[in-house]
C-alpha cells in the first residue's frame, strides 16, 4: 500500500492532486449553484489559447495562462449583464471557444512546439515538480482566504445575484475576484488534470455533496473533502491501474457520485416505504437542518 | 381588521420622490413621466395590470432601472449618483428553491454586508432570531426554504429585509400566491411595521385588500393613472384606465370594493356561449 510513497514524483503527484481536488470542490460550489457548470470546461479551453499565447509572447505560462483566463471570465460575466438575454452558457461559448481557437491557431502556425501543450490538454500530474507545488499551494491558500472573506456577500450573490446590490453588496466586485480565482483555481489545476478533464473536477465534487445535503456551510466542507479525496485515492487507483492520472481521479470521482445518488435514493425510497431509519436527503415537509 | 386610515404621524419628510421620470431598461420606456412622493411613515399600495411598470417603479426606487430623463430621489439623493439601502422583498418566483439555505441562513443576508468575518456574531444571531420571533418563524429557521408554506417563505424573504433594520421597505407581491387568511397576517404585520415607522411600499393584484388596510393606493399603468386613498381612487373610471377592462365599484358599510363585470355568456343566462356555435 505505501509502495508507491517511495517515489518522490508520486508523492508529489498526491499531494498536487489532492490539493487541486480540494480546490475544485470548493470553488465549484459557487460555480454549480449559479448554475455555470459549464464555465469549467470553458474556461479551461480559453486558458489554453492563453498557455499557447504566453508561450508566444515569451510570458510565464502562469501568468499569462491566468490573466487570460480573469479576462476571458471577465468577458463572459460582462456579456451576460450587458445583454441579459444572452444566457450565460452562450457567453461562455462564445467568448471560450474563440479563445480556444485562437490557441489551435497559434499552434498551427508554430507547429515546432505542439508537443509541449500535450500536458496542458491531457494533464501529468506525474511530471508535476516542486514549483508547481507551491504554485497550487499559493492558489489554494488564495481561494481559502477568498472564500472565508467574502463567505456571506459570495452566499448572498450566488443565492439571489438580483437583490444582494440592494442590500450594500458590489457583486460587480464579487464577479471581479471570484473570476480572478476561477481563472487561477483552473490554470493551476491543468497541470495535474488537464484541459479536458477540469470541469468534471469542479462539477462532480460539489453535486456529490449535495446529493448529501442542504446546507450551505455544510456543503462548502462536504464538496472540499469530497475533491481532495478524489483526488488522492483517484492518484492512488491510478498508480495500481497504471492508467492516465487525470482520468483515474475523474472516474474515481464519478464513481463516489454514483454512490451518493444510489444512497440518496434509497434515503428517498425508504422513506416514502415508511421506514425513517435511513436518513432522506430530499427535502419532506418539516425537515429541519442543523 | 380593517386599518384603512395611516397610523398619526406628523413626518413631513419625502423619503422618496420621482420627478417626471420616464425609466425603463435600455429598450422602450417601461414607465412614462412619473411624477409622485412618498413621506417617511408612509403606507403606499401599488396597483395595476400584469406589465403596467409596478415592479420597474420599485426598481427604479432602488436604483436598478435606467431613468432616461426626469429624476428618482431616495432621502433627498439621486439614485443614480447613490444606490440607496433599503429592504426589498422580490417576488418569490424569483427564487432559486433549490438553493442549499434554510430559513436562518437566508434572514442572516440581511446583513451580510456587515463586517468581513465568515461567520455571523452571536448578537447578530440573537437580533435575526428576534425578527424571526417577531413575524412568527422563529421556530423554523433550521429549515430549508423549500420545506416552507408559501407564507412561511413570504415570512422569511420579509425576515431578511426587517433584518437589514430599513427605513424603507419595498415588497413586490408580497400576497401573491397565499390564501386570504395569510394574506391578511402578512399586510397586519406590514402595517405594524408601518406604525414603528417603516415606510412600506408594496405591489399587489389584490385590489379588494389594498382597499381594505392600506390608507394610500397608487394606480400604475405605464405612467402613474392615480394616488390617493382608495375610497377616492377606486372609482369605476379610474380602474377602467388603469386595468383597461370596466369594474364595478361598491361601496358597502365603510368598505370599498372592486367586483368584476360580469359577462352573460354562458348557457345557464340563456344564451350560447359564441365558441360553442362554432365547435
Amino acid at each position: 500500500m505505501f509502495e508507491p510513497l517511495q517515489y518522490e514524483f508520486f508523492v508529489r503527484g498526491l499531494i498536487a492532486a489532492t490539493l487541486v481536488g480540494g480546490l475544485c470542490g470548493l470553488i465549484g460550489v459557487y460555480i454549480v449553484l449559479r448554475r455555470m457548470s459549464y464555465i469549467g470546461h470553458g474556461l479551461s479551453h480559453a486558458i489554453f489559447g492563453g498557455a499557447v499565447v504566453s508561450y508566444v509572447i515569451g510570458l510565464n505560462f502562469f501568468v499569462g495562462a491566468s490573466l487570460w483566463g480573469f479576462v476571458s471570465a471577465l468577458l463572459i460575466n460582462q456579456v451576460t449583464r450587458q445583454r441579459r438575454f444572452i444566457a450565460p452558457d452562450a457567453a461562455i461559448g462564445i467568448v471560450t471557444t474563440a479563445s480556444f481557437a485562437l490557441g489551435i491557431l497559434l499552434i498551427s502556425r508554430y507547429r515546432t512546439f505542439t508537443r509541449s501543450f500535450d500536458a496542458a490538454l491531457f494533464g501529468n500530474i506525474l511530471g508535476v515538480d516542486q514549483s508547481d507545488i507551491y504554485a497550487i499551494l499559493a492558489m489554494t491558500v488564495a481561494a481559502v482566504l477568498f472564500v472565508l472573506i467574502a463567505y456571506r456577500r459570495l452566499l448572498f450573490t450566488t443565492f439571489d445575484p438580483e437583490v444582494a446590490p440592494f442590500y450594500g453588496i458590489s457583486t460587480e466586485w464579487m464577479d471581479v475576484w471570484f473570476s480572478l480565482i476561477l481563472a487561477g483555481t483552473i490554470v493551476v489545476s491543468m497541470q495535474v488534470l488537464g484541459v479536458t478533464l477540469i470541469a468534471a473536477a469542479i462539477v462532480i465534487a460539489p453535486i456529490t455533496a449535495r446529493l448529501l445535503t442542504h446546507n450551505f456551510n455544510q456543503l462548502i466542507i462536504l464538496s472540499t473533502v469530497t475533491g481532495a479525496g478524489c483526488g488522492f485515492a483517484g492518484l492512488y487507483a491510478s498508480y495500481y491501474i497504471d492508467v492516465s492520472s487525470g482520468a483515474s481521479i475523474v472516474l474515481f470521482s464519478a464513481g463516489v457520485f454514483v454512490a451518493a445518488l444510489i444512497y440518496s435514493a434509497a434515503g428517498d425510497w425508504l422513506r416514502r416505504s415508511g421506514n425513517t431509519v435511513a436518513p432522506s436527503r430530499s427535502v419532506p415537509d418539516g425537515a429541519t437542518f442543523e | 381588521m380593517l386599518h384603512p386610515q395611516p397610523h398619526e404621524t406628523t413626518e413631513t419628510r419625502t423619503i422618496v420622490e420621482f420627478r417626471s421620470a420616464t425609466c425603463g431598461y435600455g429598450g422602450p420606456a417601461a414607465l412614462r413621466d412619473v411624477s409622485l412622493s412618498v413621506t417617511r411613515g408612509d403606507f403606499v399600495g401599488m396597483v395595476g395590470p400584469s406589465g403596467a411598470g409596478k415592479t420597474t417603479l420599485l426598481r427604479a426606487v432602488l436604483g436598478a432601472v435606467d431613468v432616461y430623463s426626469g429624476e428618482v430621489r431616495v432621502n433627498g439623493e439621486s439614485v443614480a449618483q447613490k444606490r440607496p439601502r433599503a429592504g426589498y422583498v422580490p417576488q418569490l418566483e424569483t427564487i432559486d428553491w433549490n438553493f442549499p439555505v434554510t430559513v436562518e441562513q437566508v434572514v442572516l443576508m440581511g446583513r451580510a454586508a456587515d463586517g468581513w468575518m465568515p461567520w455571523n456574531k452571536k448578537q447578530a444571531l440573537l437580533e435575526a432570531y428576534s425578527v424571526m420571533e417577531r413575524i412568527g418563524i422563529a421556530d423554523l429557521g433550521k429549515r430549508h426554504i423549500r420545506a416552507l408554506s408559501g407564507g412561511q417563505q413570504q415570512r422569511a424573504f420579509l425576515g431578511r429585509a426587517l433584518f437589514s433594520s430599513p427605513s424603507l421597505l419595498l415588497l413586490d407581491e408580497p400576497t401573491a400566491g397565499v390564501d386570504i387568511k395569510t394574506r391578511d397576517d402578512i399586510l397586519h404585520l406590514l402595517d405594524d411595521l408601518n406604525h414603528e415607522g417603516v415606510t412600506v411600499i408594496m405591489t399587489t393584484h389584490e385590489i379588494n385588500a389594498v382597499a381594505a388596510h392600506l390608507p394610500w393606493v397608487i394606480c400604475v399603468n405605464q405612467g402613474v393613472v392615480a394616488e390617493g386613498p382608495p375610497a377616492e381612487v377606486y372609482t369605476s373610471e379610474i380602474l377602467e384606465r388603469t386595468y383597461g377592462a370596466p369594474m364595478t365599484v361598491i361601496h358597502h358599510e365603510g368598505m370599498t370594493l372592486v367586483a368584476e363585470t360580469p359577462h352573460f355568456v354562458g348557457r345557464h343566462h340563456g344564451h350560447e356561449h359564441p365558441l360553442r356555435k362554432v365547435v
